[in-house]
């Protein structure tokens, strides 16, 4: 049951994710990328992390994305044309792809080398409870920061549109 | 993944089935004579000036950010108010200074006018 | 195997309850929406119109289906889905009642629990946003996207008060899991009062309550919020171009979302499905409704002025006697009493929807945005400070 959730999401982000860089009009690249957050939200669900997949879909595939979505409206961005590749281009894209997946691939095994397989269902401890019990007492640190850079961004923000509407 | 998600995603198939076939079976059932006037755009009648796709006013842009921006803070809170009763004082401390950080923002971006719908 | 068999059944037999819910809701909506406003309503299909809402469906099924030549095919059709979709999923963690025999399977009366059930329906809440931004974009009309642009910004807007004064129960419920919530509230203190959050000591969650419905109200995009159709401005908002079915889609999720607000600030706020009333007290209330309803109905079917009522009023005289015996008999009475209460206190939340929606006039959009941006949103904070407060003070 897992397993078959597994490859049924997982295939779904990926295609969601070739159809993100495929698509040439930007509202459907954005709306795949939500597709993306979602399927990795089920990811997340299945490797036992449910705090951390709903949170994936309120912030990533209900605000982030809801932004961008609201900008490619706003100014109206049309469907790019597709520009003319060379044919070298098209004859070297996929072989150097694969090539550098292959060296990221080694690259992270060689890293960590010793890291143990991961079993649906092993981790039991991404329930709300559990994470916020790490979180406000072991990473208390990190999250008082969080509220400084939320200022940063606020501000930022707010920077950015006074200068588009003055 | 908990047992409890499979009824979730039984009833998520039913759910995205239903219109999915309501929308097919209406399609073979339903006329389907347009015309021209039918098939413009529908503006009270008047005929179409100008193209829809113009650009519109950037303030749904700034809502849209300072949500991104306040839903972080609000997605924080809840795992604190599960914790709460075994945190006690020490977790009202916590969020205090969370929170008193973010009301120094909240009221700078309000004295700026940035939440002024103009 | 009979964990999925018992999943899947219980999922069909929700699905047919709550679309059976969703079209009477919108013949509730018209009849109580016309009392207040001193006219019959629905009065010509069925007793009572009663039929009106399978009238409404067989109408929408067939009626011609306009697909503009300008609308983004695709997302024209993608759009409806996502929204119809999205609002009838939440429904799959509300708790109707307690656990159940039946047939020798014991279950719970709730599709699942999940203990990030109320996460689940934010999440839900926060999808449903484009459905309604992508209806007013692919129809490729003005009306049309500037209906779906105000409403998505205000629908992520109030999200923010929404969780807000979601959050500051949690304080005392201190779980996620929608069923343990209502476990929680069990009980009565002095006797009489139930042990709800809005009563509950140290804080009580009244004007959490208040803060929640006034933000559900605007993320359903109903009255006095309901800008995005406002239709002296923009005719019928983001779904102008829609007709037949694709409407049908948008209609029903509107009030879907309506119907799990009104559930879930039952669940968190007023205990559920737990009773209002101590010991028999609880028990005889729903009889005694039913039986009321009962003499009411044949009461007035008895009555020579009424002349088309003198068959249907004693019919459903007797079909209120029949829900009345029910909550006597004990093996149905456990099935019975929780979705009584359960369906009591959401109708009653229906109810205020519908009334305010017969009552208020519509807002204006700087209105709208700065309610929500100044007020709403900080003392949504300050209430969640001030109930932590109260019960770090209380231990």
């Amino acid at each position: 049951m897992d397993l078959i959730l597994f490859l049924a999401f997982a295939a779904i982000a990926v295609i969601c994710a070739l159809s993100v860089v495929l698509q040439t009009h930007p509202i459907a690249s954005a709306l795949s990328l939500v597709g993306v957050m979602g399927a990795l939200s089920v990811l997340y669900l299945l490797l036992g992390a449910e705090f951390i997949a709903m949170v994936q879909v309120i912030v990533y595939a209900g605000a982030v994305m809801v932004l961008f979505v609201f900008v490619i409206m706003l100014l109206n961005a049309d469907a790019e044309s597709p520009r003319s590749t060379s044919a070298m281009a098209k004859a070297l894209g996929l072989p150097i792809f694969l090539a550098f997946a292959a060296v990221l691939a080694l690259a992270v095994l060689r890293l960590f080398p010793d890291t143990p397989l991961v079993r649906f269902g092993e981790f039991t401890g991404g329930g709300p409870a559990d994470v916020g019990m790490a979180l406000f007492t072991r990473y208390l640190l990190p999250f008082e920061v969080i509220s400084v850079l939320i200022l940063i961004a606020i501000v930022g923000a707010v920077v950015l549109a006074r200068k588009e509407i003055d | 993944m908990p047992e409890g998600y499979v009824p979730l995603f039984i009833f998520l198939a039913v759910a995205i089935l239903f219109p999915v076939v309501a929308l097919i079976l209406a399609k073979y059932i339903r006329p389907d004579v347009p015309s021209r006037v039918k098939l413009e755009a529908y503006e009270c009648g008047i005929q179409t000036a100008s193209d829809s796709r113009a650009r519109y006013t950037v303030r749904f842009y700034i809502i849209a950010i300072l949500f991104v921006i306040f839903d972080v803070e609000a997605i924080f809170l809840l795992p604190w108010a599960v914790r709460y009763q075994v945190l006690g004082w020490f977790g009202v401390a916590e969020v205090a200074v969370f929170l008193v950080v973010l009301a120094v923002g909240y009221v700078w971006a309000y004295k700026k006018g940035a939440l002024e719908w103009i | 195997m009979e964990f999925f068999i018992v999943s899947t059944i219980k999922a069909l037999l929700v699905f047919f309850v709550l679309m059976t819910t969703l079209a009477y809701l919108q013949w509730v909506e018209r009849k109580v929406i016309a009392h207040i406003q001193l006219r019959q309503g629905p009065y010509r299909v069925g007793p009572h119109g009663l039929l009106q809402p399978l009238a409404d469906v067989i109408k929408l099924i067939t009626k011609e289906g306009i697909v503009p030549p300008h609308v983004n095919k695709f997302f024209y059709f993608l759009a409806p889905i996502i929204a119809v979709s999205m609002s009838l999923i939440a429904i799959s963690v509300i708790p109707f009642g307690g656990e159940i025999e039946v047939f020798g399977i014991t279950t719970h009366m709730q599709l699942t629990d999940l203990n990030i059930g109320l996460l689940l329906v934010l999440a839900l809440a926060s999808m449903g946003t484009y459905g309604i931004a992508l209806a007013g974009w692919a129809s490729n009309n003005k009306y049309s996207l500037l209906g779906g642009l105000r409403s998505s910004a205000q629908m992520v807007s109030y999200e923010l008060p929404l969780s807000l004064a979601i959050a500051s129960p949690l304080l005392l419920l201190n779980t996620l899991s929608l069923r343990e919530m209502v476990t929680q509230q069990e009980g009565f203190m002095l006797g009489f009062l139930p042990n709800w959050t809005i009563f509950q000591g140290p804080a009580p969650q009244l004007v959490g309550m208040v803060l929640f419905l006034i933000a559900a109200f605007a993320e359903t995009n109903r009255i006095p919020f309901d800008l995005p159709e406002a239709e002296t401005e923009l005719v019928a908002g983001f779904h102008a171009e829609y007709s037949s079915m694709k409407f049908a889609a948008f209609f029903m999720a509107e009030y879907s979302n309506m119907l799990t607000a009104a559930a879930v600030t039952t669940t968190v706020f007023l205990g559920g499905w737990l009773p209002a009333l101590p010991g028999m007290a609880g028990d005889l209330i729903a009889p005694a409704v039913f039986a009321t309803g009962g003499a009411v109905c044949l009461y007035h079917g008895l009555n020579p002025a009424r002349k088309r009522d003198k068959y249907t009023l004693p019919v459903f005289a007797l079909v209120f006697f029949g829900l009345a015996a029910l909550f006597l008999a004990p093996p149905l009475k456990d099935i019975a009493m929780p979705l009584f209460w359960f369906g009591a206190k959401t109708g009653a939340l229906l109810f205020v929807f519908i009334w305010i929606r017969g009552t208020l006039p519509r807002f204006r959009y700087d209105q709208l945005m700065g309610f929500c941006w100044k007020f709403l949103f900080p003392v949504a904070v300050l209430h969640l400070l001030a109930t932590a407060l109260l019960v770090a003070l209380a231990g």
